[in-house]
């Protein structure tokens, strides 16, 4: 029925373009002089009937659901749902929507299966009405488009004045977005935050978010200090930075000064596939390869290396990030002017010295800035840990043990089913919360760095 | 005079003599440079080469030839579907090992066979009831410890309680592979089929579909409201503080962490507007949100690098300024924003964690049928069966990366064509 009433849609708005366009040409044909080409007065006419019941049918098909939940609900005797608890109540109305899909189990009480057949009833109008409701509003507004087509119509005008209404509106997903990221997880942590104290969630020093699912079930009570995981984090970012810094500087500082025109053509492509290839296929690699890599030459040691640290999963990481470095301080080395470059070699400096001396601290600040960026992308990296890492929280800066990030812990507590009202569901919003703002803080100093010291140089 | 000259010569001597040392360390530093490019290239090396020699036993697919009885009096043809499909199967399996007697090694035989062989049985009886009363070749998948050693994954000299397969069990499969039925041809299944507990059943199709709803969804949105975006900054908007903020957002977006995208998805789009769970529809909104930044950095740089001169022109001969910009900007912008589109859209293909949030991980045996159905996609089904624990899921792993690799590799170059074909220097 949804994609009957999208196609009605196109077909009546093309066909109030056809009919805007041939009255135009009608008009210009009898002599008349019109205000704006003819197709001009055809694109009014698409527009006007098109965008507003494109919009009308995308918020319909939005709240659709909870328009029918209330007309069920309205149509129950309040007697059945007075009583009930918000869980209870969400019970029964799942009840009555598994037994209106046809999914009967038991004996449903007989008040539920009233509201199913209701439920069925305003489905079945709701979804019988749609494409005749469209059609009509449709020619409404197409017999309103027709109406305005005459000599003293701005057409163009109009028709542009709603395009850049339309790009205007394209413009503002983007800050609907970061406002949508942040409205909903400030509103999933103050959830959070209510049911365990803000001051235990920083400063608490056990993670432990198993929480009984019934009042009678033996589980731990589950703790929420998130310090052991931000620290987990921290251990496997610290590593992955470790390899991945000199490797991405020098392979720079190579390509950018020592380098052949040809060996250049050939290295850049062989980083750009490193960036390229997914995380998920480098946390599997972590698995397969490196994991198994470091347990063998640990055990061959005498040491007994866990099949998921922070070594092997910082690692993996760290290769990822290179490409990341790399480009980042060969864009900040390019980015010095020549003449420095060329002033310490007029001086007797050797090219190395030149590089060492002169461009790098030019360039360090780009560079800084770069380094942060990569900080900031190996805190947010979710599938190489996830896959790589553990899920226990333990507070230990020893990279041969098992850490768990605050990555591996949002995806494994929304995994599965999720409700919206216990604090292991929750918890993850608020990891989630911290995380934006770690990130975004880092995000907002390092491009600062770098724009500021680009400017000095421009 | 003379002590000018004398000391100058004491600074040439001075040079000389710390020159092998200074160019020393300038070998250094290239001999450091190097093996940095080189270390990056070995870990790239490795990564390719473990995945394919892990991931190509899985493209073919062992199977083996046998003759089916299909007994009138085990397969009724009045109650079909139903039947006792396995019977046929063990029977003749029995055929061919005719000294297997008890009940118990007569199951244990058919653990010879893939699980689903059985049904693909009952569906050629179903589909052709002449069958019925007479003997039929069939050629069926192995099951996965077979199949492993056919492949010779398995040692046999491993001591026998440490093999998945006892030694009876290869005595049988080498006196059926001295018959010459056992073959390995392509594995088509790998791509046609859904997914499935069993290793030597379980595909792509599922997912391959999962992903194209998700990235056509993921597409439709993104393209055109980041084309329009990027119009409105490029070419119209005001330099005040609301074109600012705008800026910063998407700044902002094409730096957030992914799996923040996926919080976000799980609250807004699942939470508040009650969305279904798992549905491509729900993931490619996601992600055309993460590639929206992309599309739109993409097509201000395309649109910036078109001349002036060419609006100029448009703009003198009367054109206003929309027609200038659809008519003129947009048209010659366009095969860089595609490049920059399609380079988004490979991105968003390999993007896993926001659609593991969603739930686009779930073990679905059937492919989805429309964008709101709940399916799987690419990167989420190879992490489905990274995580499951039979040996031959780590082959079907390496083998789902690869081709999820070939499809990146696929779209990159198709950018880079675009770019090459198209590129112009103004």
């Amino acid at each position: 029925m949804v994609a009957a009433a999208f196609s009605v849609l196109l077909i009546l708005a093309v066909g109030s373009y056809m009919v805007n366009l041939r009255a135009a040409q009608l008009l210009r044909n009898s002599g008349e002089r019109l205000r704006a080409v003819a197709h001009y007065h055809g694109l009014y006419g698409f527009l006007i009937v098109g965008l507003p019941i494109l919009a009308g049918l995308l918020v319909w098909l939005l709240i659709k659901g909870e328009v029918i939940q209330w007309l069920v609900v309205r149509a129950i005797d309040p007697i059945h749902l007075t009583d009930l608890t918000t869980g209870e109540r969400q019970l029964a109305l799942a009840e009555i929507r598994s037994v209106a899909g046809g999914r009967i189990f038991g004996e449903p009480a007989p008040w539920i299966l009233e509201a199913a057949s209701h439920l069925n009833r305003f489905n079945d109008s709701v979804a019988n009405a749609l494409v005749p409701v469209t059609a009509g509003i449709a020619l409404i507004l197409a017999f309103v488009a027709r109406r305005r087509v005459g000599t003293e119509f701005h057409a163009r005008e109009k028709s542009e004045r709603i395009v850049m209404l339309l790009m205007i509106l394209c413009a503002t997903v983007a800050v609907m977005a970061t406002a949508g990221i942040i409205a909903s997880l400030l509103f999933e942590s103050i959830r959070f935050f209510t049911q365990v104290p803000l001051t235990e969630f920083l400063f608490g020093l056990r993670w432990e978010p198993q929480i009984p699912l019934r009042e009678d079930q033996i589980a731990a009570e589950g703790a929420f200090g998130w310090i052991p995981v931000i620290v987990g984090t921290l251990l496997v970012m610290t590593v992955a930075i470790l390899f991945a810094v000199p490797v991405g500087l020098f392979s720079a500082i190579y390509l950018n000064e020592f380098a052949s025109r040809q060996a250049r053509a050939v290295a850049k492509p062989v980083l750009e596939i490193l960036a390229g290839v997914p995380t998920v296929v480098y946390g599997f690699f972590a698995v397969l390869v490196i994991a198994p890599a470091f347990r063998s030459t640990g055990s061959t040691l005498g040491i007994d290396i866990a099949p998921n640290t922070a070594l092997a999963a910082g690692g993996v990481m760290g290769i990822m990030l290179i490409p990341f470095i790399s480009s980042f301080a060969d864009d900040a080395l390019n980015a010095v002017p020549a003449d420095l470059r060329n002033g310490a070699l007029a001086l007797g400096a050797t090219r190395a010295e030149a590089m060492l001396q002169v461009l790098f601290p030019a360039a360090l600040p780009g560079i800084a800035g770069g380094i942060l960026l990569a900080v900031s992308r190996a805190i947010g990296e979710t599938m190489i840990v996830v896959m790589a890492a553990g899920l226990i929280a333990r507070l230990t800066f020893n990279p041969l043990d098992s850490v768990t990030t605050v990555t591996v812990q949002i995806v494994t507590l929304l995994i599965g089913d999720t409700s919206f009202d216990n604090p292991k569901t929750l918890a993850a919003f608020a990891l989630g919360l911290m995380l934006f703002i770690v990130t975004l803080a880092i995000n907002v100093y390092a491009l600062r760095i770098v724009r500021k010291y680009r400017e000095v140089y421009e | 005079m003379v002590a000018d000259k004398i000391g100058h010569t004491a600074i040439s001597d001075i040079v000389a003599a710390n020159l092998p040392r200074r160019k020393r360390k300038q070998g250094i530093l290239v001999i450091l440079g190097i093996g940095a490019i080189l270390t990056a290239f070995l870990m790239l090396f490795i990564l390719v080469s473990s995945l394919f020699f892990s991931g190509y036993h899985a493209f073919t697919q062992t199977h083996a030839e046998i003759d089916v009885f299909v007994d009138p009096e085990v397969i009724d043809a009045n109650k079909l579907p139903r039947g006792n499909f396995r019977e046929l199967l063990t029977n003749a399996l029995i055929e061919i090992f005719p000294e297997v007697e008890s009940r118990s090694e007569k199951t244990e035989l058919y653990r010879m066979l893939s699980h689903g062989t059985q049904f693909q049985l009952r569906d050629m009886i179903v589909s052709d009831l002449s069958v019925i009363g007479t003997t039929v070749t069939m050629k069926v998948p192995l099951s996965d410890p077979f199949d492993q050693l056919n492949k010779g994954l398995i040692d046999r000299k491993t001591p026998e309680e440490q093999r998945r397969v006892n030694n009876q069990q290869i005595s049988q499969f080498d006196r059926l592979s001295a018959t010459g039925v056992i073959s390995a041809p392509f594995n088509w299944n790998l791509l046609t089929n859904p997914d499935s507990r069993f290793p030597e059943l379980a595909g792509l199709r599922g997912a391959l579909i999962g992903s194209f709803w998700a990235l056509l969804i993921c597409f439709l949105l993104s393209f055109p409201v980041g084309i329009g975006a990027a119009i409105y900054l490029e070419e119209f908007a005001p330099k005040n503080r609301i074109s600012d903020l705008i800026e910063v957002s998407i700044n902002n977006l094409a730096a957030v962490p992914s799996v923040v995208f996926g919080l976000l998805a799980l609250a807004v789009f699942i939470g508040w507007f009650g969305m279904p769970r798992s549905a491509p529809f729900v993931g490619g909104m996601t992600l055309a949100l993460m590639t929206m930044p992309t599309v739109i950095i993409a097509a201000r740089a395309a649109m910036k690098s078109i001349p002036n001169s060419i609006r100029e022109a448009a703009l003198g001969v009367g054109a206003s300024r929309q027609q200038v910009v659809f008519g003129h900007v947009l048209p010659l912008a366009m095969p860089g924003i595609l490049t920059g589109t399609i380079i988004g859209l490979a991105q968003a293909l390999g993007e896993t964690a926001p659609l593991l949030l969603i739930g686009m991980n779930a073990f679905i045996t059937s492919a989805p049928a429309g964008p709101f159905d709940s399916s799987t996609a690419l990167p989420t089904q190879i992490f489905i069966w990274a995580d499951s624990p039979e040996r031959g899921f780590v082959s079907r792993t390496s083998a789902a990366i690869l081709v999820l690799l070939g499809f990146l590799i696929a779209m990159n170059s198709l950018a880079i064509f675009l770019r090459r074909q198209f590129e112009r220097n103004w």
